[in-house]
């Protein structure tokens, strides 16, 4: 029987928190998005009668939560399904099986996420000027909550805010990310990639998000620019107590921003903790092998004969076992068996799927 | 045409400039260590034995620009840069300074029409790039210098398959036959590492994933044993595990035939681990200039220090990274000063004049006035070493 990831096995404990109830789901600490045992595939082939023949494993049991006032990682190579999990945490796609919970927020209104996307010149409408971009989720979610005042049924009334309205908000999220209000008249493609990507950041701001789900949010930009943008992201989270879940590839800004992170391999969480002990004492062998391949400075590479590359195995037919078996150089018996995202006692918050890692 | 003079062998190239220095020395098959980075063993073996030599690629204070409406953009101002024979030069540098031009023009590949050559002049394996004719540079192209793009499914053609490719890369520059190119060809992918050569031969791109295009980029690159192989952003489109994978093939192959590499990238960290000299690129300028090691241990140029300052593995988790404030100067209008003039901390009025691109007396540097232990800043005020080494961190 295939057991979902995150089911307690004998000898270990499930993640901590993960049954919690949602009680004080406001307070830092409580989880604002939880995604239970997700499964996506996406059909590739059909036969004769429509009915899909091949699927494309996206996720296969991936179970997370994201806590209120928290930076969550999520980091893994192209293919591993963090993308396709974004959209499931933002609600753009069902899952095949399994869950998405948002707890409601006091207005009962479900957690609101919002997203910034990697390439903003082609997430960004390039026909309105750029303060219309910034309210634009404001306009398209049915105006601006009106403070202090409640419709007959007590949750907060929402009032569609005039052209001055809208504007002198548009124009306070720009001070907040470092805009000038007066370059909001301009058009996307008059503005530099960094600030085109701190457009797209206000533009997240403005509904006042639960949870913020950045994927990639600095790989298209300049070592320089990138820097600028990870310093305005911290500060953005100190001011404003924002939650992130940081999708990357890039291993050292998942480092420098989270706080906690969860490691991916072929739609599966394979490692999951605080980032701090995740991404300096690797516990699973495909997250040593990521770790190990990141260019460091100051550390050349050996000059020996390369090693055989080898591949990301592909999604329509999966692996039976472990699903890093294949590349595994710690494969041996028992790997043939599922492996379970464990926590082992001496580390309660770091959880694993490998059981030959917690006996070396 | 006087392409058929090469003889049918491939490995050897037709009698030449470059030709005696690469087979009597076979440079890096001889000397065993070289390429251990940071050592004295590049300064002293390559620099000795490669100091006589020729350059395979010599960029003299090559200016450029890009005609626009009502005026030109500036692409390259003065850029000099030199590659000897099997060594593996990086340019680093970040986007607009101008890394792609250098290298797009070291092979005449830019449109023609639409850029201007303003002062300077560049040579591959010794002989003129820009008085040559587009006959000679077809000629030259693959065979005297290869070149790898960021993005293989762009230098691919779709429509044909591996196998027709790489051939016909084959026979244009070699007198072979069908059956042998296509064996040629396969001994190529398999050089590469590539599990299943007949197969793959008969692949189109598609059906292939980023790292093997990228294989098969190199395969191809190799193929005519050019002197010097170009890469332009090879790896930024792949994961970090492939990356490495094809980066140290590459090297590795690079090292077996005594090819050099000239490597663009924006990744500090790449070049760290596989160049053994870097050129730092900001704003059409090269700015910095050195062995990699001493290069980013010790930065000199505060452009180079605020690169590396704003790498978020040099910050510590939650502390804030140092990032350099402004942005490049528009190069339509391009500084009279220094390039770095706004966005430098130590900038005063001496830097109103532009500062050449000058020996820096790298008292750490041990080894005579070889090449690859050339250090160079274009700086008024170049950091001192002290004050530009890095505080060990994760020593």
């Amino acid at each position: 029987m295939m057991t979902p990831a995150g089911t307690a096995a004998p000898g270990a404990r499930p993640m901590p928190g993960a049954g919690a109830a949602w009680a004080g789901a406001g307070a830092p600490g409580a989880p604002v998005l939880e995604v239970q045992d997700v499964h996506v595939r996406f059909p590739l082939a059909r036969d004769w009668r429509g009915r899909p023949v091949v699927h494309a494993h996206a996720l296969n049991g991936v179970s997370l939560q994201v806590r209120r006032g928290e930076a969550f990682g999520i980091v893994g190579e192209s293919g591993c399904g963090k993308s396709t999990l974004a959209a499931v945490l933002m609600g753009l796609l069902r899952p095949t099986e399994g869950g998405l919970r948002r707890p409601p927020r006091a207005d009962g209104r479900p957690a609101d996420v919002q997203i910034v996307f990697q390439d903003p010149q082609s997430s960004l409408d390039p026909r309105l000027p750029a303060w219309r971009v910034i309210v634009e989720p404001l306009v398209a979610a049915g105006g601006l909550k009106a403070v202090g005042s409640r419709g007959r049924d007590g949750a907060a009334r929402r009032v569609r805010p005039g052209k001055a309205a809208l504007r002198a908000r548009a124009d306070a999220l720009a001070r907040q990310v470092g805009l000038r209000p007066e370059q909001l008249d301009r058009y996307v493609h008059e503005f530099s990639g960094g600030q085109r990507q701190r457009i797209a950041i206000a533009r997240a701001l403005a509904p006042d998000p639960d949870v913020i789900v950045l994927d990639e949010p600095t790989s298209a930009l300049d070592v320089s620019v990138q820097a600028q943008i990870l310093n305005l992201l911290r500060e953005l989270r100190r001011a404003h107590g924002l939650t992130y879940v940081l999708i990357s590839h890039n291993v050292s800004v998942v480092r420098h921003l989270c706080d906690r992170v969860a490691v991916m391999y072929l739609g599966q969480v394979v490692e999951q903790g605080p980032a701090a002990q995740v991404l300096e004492s690797p516990r699973h062998p495909y997250t040593r092998e990521l770790l190990d391949a990141v260019p460091r400075l100051d550390r050349p590479w050996p000059e020996d004969a390369p090693a055989t590359p080898a591949e990301l195995p592909g999604n329509t037919v999966l692996p039976q076992g472990c699903f890093f078996r294949g590349r595994c150089p710690w494969a041996t018996t028992g790997c043939d068996r599922p492996q379970m995202l464990l926590a082992r006692p001496d580390a309660p918050l770091h959880a694993y799927r490998c059981h030959v890692a917690g006996t070396r | 045409m006087s392409v058929d003079r090469t003889d049918p062998v491939i490995g050897r190239r037709p009698g030449g400039l470059l030709a005696g220095a690469l087979d009597s020395g076979a440079l890096y098959n001889g000397a065993p260590d070289v390429g251990v980075l940071g050592g004295g063993t590049l300064d002293s073996g390559v620099a000795d034995s490669v100091g006589a030599a020729e350059p395979v690629l010599e960029i003299r204070d090559l200016s450029l620009e890009f005609p626009v409406f009502g005026g030109a953009v500036r692409a390259l101002g003065g850029v000099s840069l030199r590659v000897m024979p099997g060594e593996i030069v990086g340019v680093v540098g970040e986007s607009g300074s101008g890394k792609s031009v250098t290298a797009m023009a070291a092979l005449r590949l830019l449109p023609p029409g639409g850029y201007r050559v303003t002062g300077g002049g560049l040579r591959l394996c010794g002989e003129d790039v820009l008085a040559a004719s587009e006959a000679r540079m077809r000629q030259w192209r693959g065979r005297r210098a290869a070149m790898i793009f960021q993005e293989p499914m762009t230098a691919l053609n779709p429509t044909r398959r591996i196998g027709d490719q790489l051939t016909g890369v084959l026979r244009a520059h070699h007198r072979l036959g069908r059956r042998e190119a296509l064996e040629r060809a396969g001994a190529l992918l398999r050089d590469m590492m590539i599990p299943d050569p007949a197969r793959t031969l008969r692949a189109y791109p598609f059906e292939l994933s980023g790292g093997m295009r990228q294989r098969v980029m190199a395969a191809m690159a190799f193929s005519c044993d050019p002197a010097l192989l170009i890469a332009d952003e090879p790896t930024t489109a792949l994961d970090v595990t492939v990356q490495r994978q094809v980066l140290q093939l590459l090297r590795h192959r690079a090292r077996e035939r005594g090819t050099a590499i000239l490597f663009i990238t924006h990744d500090m960290a790449v070049v760290s681990q596989f160049c053994d000299r870097v050129y730092v690129m900001y704003a059409g300028t090269v700015v910095e200039q050195g062995p990699t090691g001493r290069v980013l241990d010790a930065p000199r140029h505060p452009y180079t220090r605020g690169l590396l300052d704003g790498l978020p593995e040099r910050a510590a988790p939650g502390a804030d990274l140092a990032a350099i404030p402004g942005r490049v100067p528009d190069m339509r209008r391009p500084p009279a000063g220094c390039v770095f003039f706004d966005r430098c901390a130590f900038a005063d009025e001496a830097c109103r004049q532009r500062p050449a691109l000058r020996s820096l007396a790298d008292a750490e540097s041990g080894a005579g006035p070889g090449i690859a232990s050339e250090r160079r800043a274009a700086c008024w005020h170049p950091l001192a070493p002290e004050l530009a080494a890095q505080p060990e961190e994760d020593a």
